[in-house]
C-alpha cells in the first residue's frame, strides 16, 4: 500500500457541443475544483494539464495554457499525453508530486473542443504513422475496434444486441439528473435497436459521442487536508501501466496483435492488468467496490471492463448487467454518472471527471443518482498506443 | 499496364499467385512481427537487433469481424460513389499465434461466422492513371456461406 493524497476539491463544465475555447471550460472547472477546496488560486504550487491535440499549439502544452488563463502564480507545470488516458496520467502527476513531498497542494485540469463525427488522425501524410495507416489501409476507426470486441463477446459468451441496448438504457437512465451530462433523456431499448448500424454490431446508440468538456480537481497531501476536513475522499492507487509482451488482443491503433510464438502469453491480458496494478497499490479487493465508473466508448465495451475490473469472472458481465447489479441500487452500479453514454467523449477531461463523480458519490453528493453508503470507488479506463488507466478512491 | 505496388511498402508480396503479408522474425528468439519490426526485437529479454523479413500463414481462423458502415474519414479514400460498406476482419494466424486486420474481399458481415477459415487475397486499395496500389484482404476459404 502507499500513502494516499486527499481530493480537496473537484468541478467541471458541462459537456455538450458548444464551439467555444477548450481553455475556457477548463478555467470554469478548475475555478469549481478551487471553490470546492476553499483553495485561492494563488495557493497552488503545482498544475498538470492533460493535453488535447485537436486545439493547436495551447492544447499540447494545457498546463501552461490553464495556468497563464488563470493568471500566472509562479507554479510549477506539466502537460500530459495519453490519449484517453490523459486525465489519469495529470492526477497522477499531481500525486507523485505531493508524494515526494515537493509540493502540498496542486490543481489538475483537463478539457477539449471536438470534431464532429468520427475522430480522425490529424491532417497530413504519414506512412510510418499507424494511427494515420489504419485509417489509410484498412478504413479502420475506433468504432472499429470496438465492434471486434463486441461480436466477440456475443460469439463467446451469448451477448446479444439487446444486452448491449440495456446498458444504454441504464446509463441513460443514471445520467437523467445529472447537470454535467450532454445528454438527460431516458432512452428504451428499441430505440437503440432500430439505430443507425456503424460498426457490426454496434449501432448509433451504442456508441459514444465526442463532445467538449473540462474537468478539475485539487489534490493535496493529507497534512494540508486535515486544515479542511477529517475526512476527505482520497486516491488510494493509480495504474497508468502499459501492457505486457506479448499482448495477444487487438487493440487500437494496431494491425495486429503481438506474436505469443516465441513468449507465452502474460498472465492477465492487458485490459485486465489496468486494474490489478490499481488494486495492489490501494491493497483493496475488487469486492470491496462500491460504485465504478468504466470507459463506455461503446456499450457492449462497458461489459468488457466488468470483467476486466474483477466485479465478476470472465464470461458473467451480460448476467451481473441482467441482474441489475450495476444498476443504481444493485450491488456495484456502474456509470452512475451516466457514464460516456450521457457524456460522450471529451479525451484530456473524461479520465478526471470519472474521478470528479466518484468523489461527489463518497461524500454522498451526487443527489437523484446517489450509490448509498459508496465507500470505495474505482475507475477504469484505456488509451491508445497502451495507456493503462484506473484510480481507486475511497472514504 | 498500370505499375502495381503494394499499400505498404515491404509490407506484402504482391505476386498474385503467391499473396502473403511479409513480417520480420527474430533470428535470436523467434519472435514474429508485423507489421515489419526491422531495429530492434520487442520481446523486452530479447531485444536483439537481427530481424529477418519473412512471409506470414496466408489462412488463419476468423477471431472476430465488424463492418463499417458509414464511410470512414481522411486518410481513407472512398473506392466507390457512394460509399459501399466492407467488413474487416481479425484473423488469428495459428503458427505465428497472432490477429492480424484486413478488409474482407467480397463477402459482408452477414456472411461471417468467427471461427471460419480466412485466406489471404489481393486487392486495389487504390488507383491513378499509372499506378495500381494493392493491399491485402481476407476472404472465407469456403466463400463465406454459414455453414
Amino acid at each position: 500500500m502507499v500513502d494516499q493524497v486527499a481530493i480537496l476539491g473537484v468541478g467541471m463544465h458541462p459537456w455538450g457541443k458548444w464551439g467555444k475555447n477548450f481553455v475556457e471550460y477548463g478555467v470554469k472547472a478548475a475555478e469549481d475544483a478551487l471553490k470546492d477546496a476553499g483553495v485561492a488560486w494563488t495557493d497552488i504550487q503545482y498544475v498538470a494539464g492533460g493535453d488535447t491535440i485537436r486545439n493547436g499549439y495551447p492544447g499540447y502544452v494545457a498546463g501552461a495554457t490553464f495556468a497563464q488563463a488563470l493568471g500566472w502564480n509562479g507554479a510549477q507545470i506539466s502537460s500530459s499525453y495519453g490519449a484517453c488516458a490523459s486525465g489519469t496520467q495529470a492526477i497522477e502527476a499531481a500525486r507523485v508530486r505531493i508524494l515526494a513531498g515537493l509540493c502540498d497542494v496542486a490543481l489538475v485540469v483537463g478539457s477539449d473542443t471536438t470534431p464532429k463525427g468520427f475522430l480522425a488522425p490529424n491532417k497530413g501524410t504519414r506512412g510510418d504513422d499507424p494511427d494515420w495507416l489504419r485509417f489509410r489501409v484498412l478504413g479502420a476507426t475506433n468504432t472499429t475496434y470496438f465492434g471486434l470486441y463486441a461480436r466477440r463477446r456475443m460469439s463467446l459468451y451469448g451477448a446479444t444486441s439487446e444486452d448491449f441496448a440495456q446498458v444504454k438504457v441504464k446509463n441513460a437512465r443514471h445520467g437523467l439528473t445529472n447537470v454535467n451530462a450532454r445528454y438527460r433523456k431516458e432512452v428504451n431499448a428499441e430505440e437503440v435497436l432500430s439505430s443507425a448500424m456503424v460498426a457490426d454490431p454496434l449501432r448509433l446508440l451504442d456508441i459514444c459521442a465526442t463532445s467538449d468538456g473540462g474537468a478539475a480537481m485539487v489534490l493535496c497531501s493529507m497534512e494540508f487536508a486535515r486544515r479542511f476536513t477529517t475526512n476527505p475522499v482520497t486516491i488510494a492507487g493509480i495504474s497508468a501501466v502499459t501492457p505486457t509482451y506479448p499482448s495477444t488482443v487487438i487493440e487500437m491503433p494496431n494491425f495486429s496483435t503481438d506474436s505469443a510464438a516465441a513468449v507465452a502469453m502474460p498472465a492477465r491480458p492487458f485490459r485486465d492488468s489496468i486494474a490489478y496494478a490499481a488494486y495492489e497499490q490501494a491493497g483493496i479487493a475488487p469486492e470491496e467496490v462500491n460504485v465504478a465508473e468504466v470507459y463506455d466508448l461503446s456499450t457492449a465495451l462497458e461489459l468488457d471492463w466488468y470483467e476486466n475490473i474483477g466485479l465478476c469472472p470472465t464470461g458473467d458481465a451480460v448476467k451481473l448487467l441482467r441482474d441489475g447489479d450495476t444498476t443504481i441500487g444493485g450491488r456495484v452500479p456502474v456509470n452512475p454518472s451516466g457514464g460516456l453514454a450521457c457524456f460522450g467523449e471529451a479525451v484530456p477531461a473524461q479520465a478526471i471527471a470519472q474521478v470528479c463523480e466518484l468523489t461527489w458519490q463518497l461524500r454522498g453528493q451526487a443527489g437523484a443518482r446517489q450509490v448509498e453508503g459508496a465507500k470505495v470507488g474505482i475507475t477504469a479506463n484505456q488509451g491508445l498506443f497502451g495507456h493503462g488507466s484506473s484510480v481507486i478512491v475511497k472514504r | 499496364m498500370k505499375k502495381r505496388v503494394p499499400a505498404v511498402d515491404g509490407w506484402l508480396n504482391i505476386d498474385p499467385a503467391h499473396p502473403r503479408l511479409i513480417g520480420t522474425k527474430c533470428s535470436a528468439c523467434g519472435s514474429i512481427f508485423f507489421p515489419r519490426e526491422a531495429v530492434r526485437c520487442r520481446n523486452p529479454r530479447c531485444g536483439s537487433p537481427n530481424l529477418e523479413a519473412t512471409e506470414l500463414s496466408a489462412r488463419g481462423t476468423l477471431w472476430s469481424y465488424t463492418g463499417a458502415e458509414y464511410q470512414p474519414p481522411e486518410p481513407y479514400v472512398p473506392r466507390t460513389n457512394p460509399f459501399q460498406p466492407f467488413a474487416i476482419a481479425a484473423v488469428e494466424l495459428a503458427a505465428e499465434k497472432m490477429v492480424v486486420l484486413g478488409q474482407v474481399d467480397g463477402v459482408g458481415v452477414k456472411d461471417l461466422k468467427i471461427g471460419m477459415e480466412m485466406e489471404l487475397t489481393l486487392d486495389t486499395l487504390l488507383e491513378d492513371d499509372e499506378t495500381e496500389t494493392i493491399t491485402w484482404k481476407w476472404k472465407p476459404v469456403s466463400g463465406g456461406s454459414h455453414s
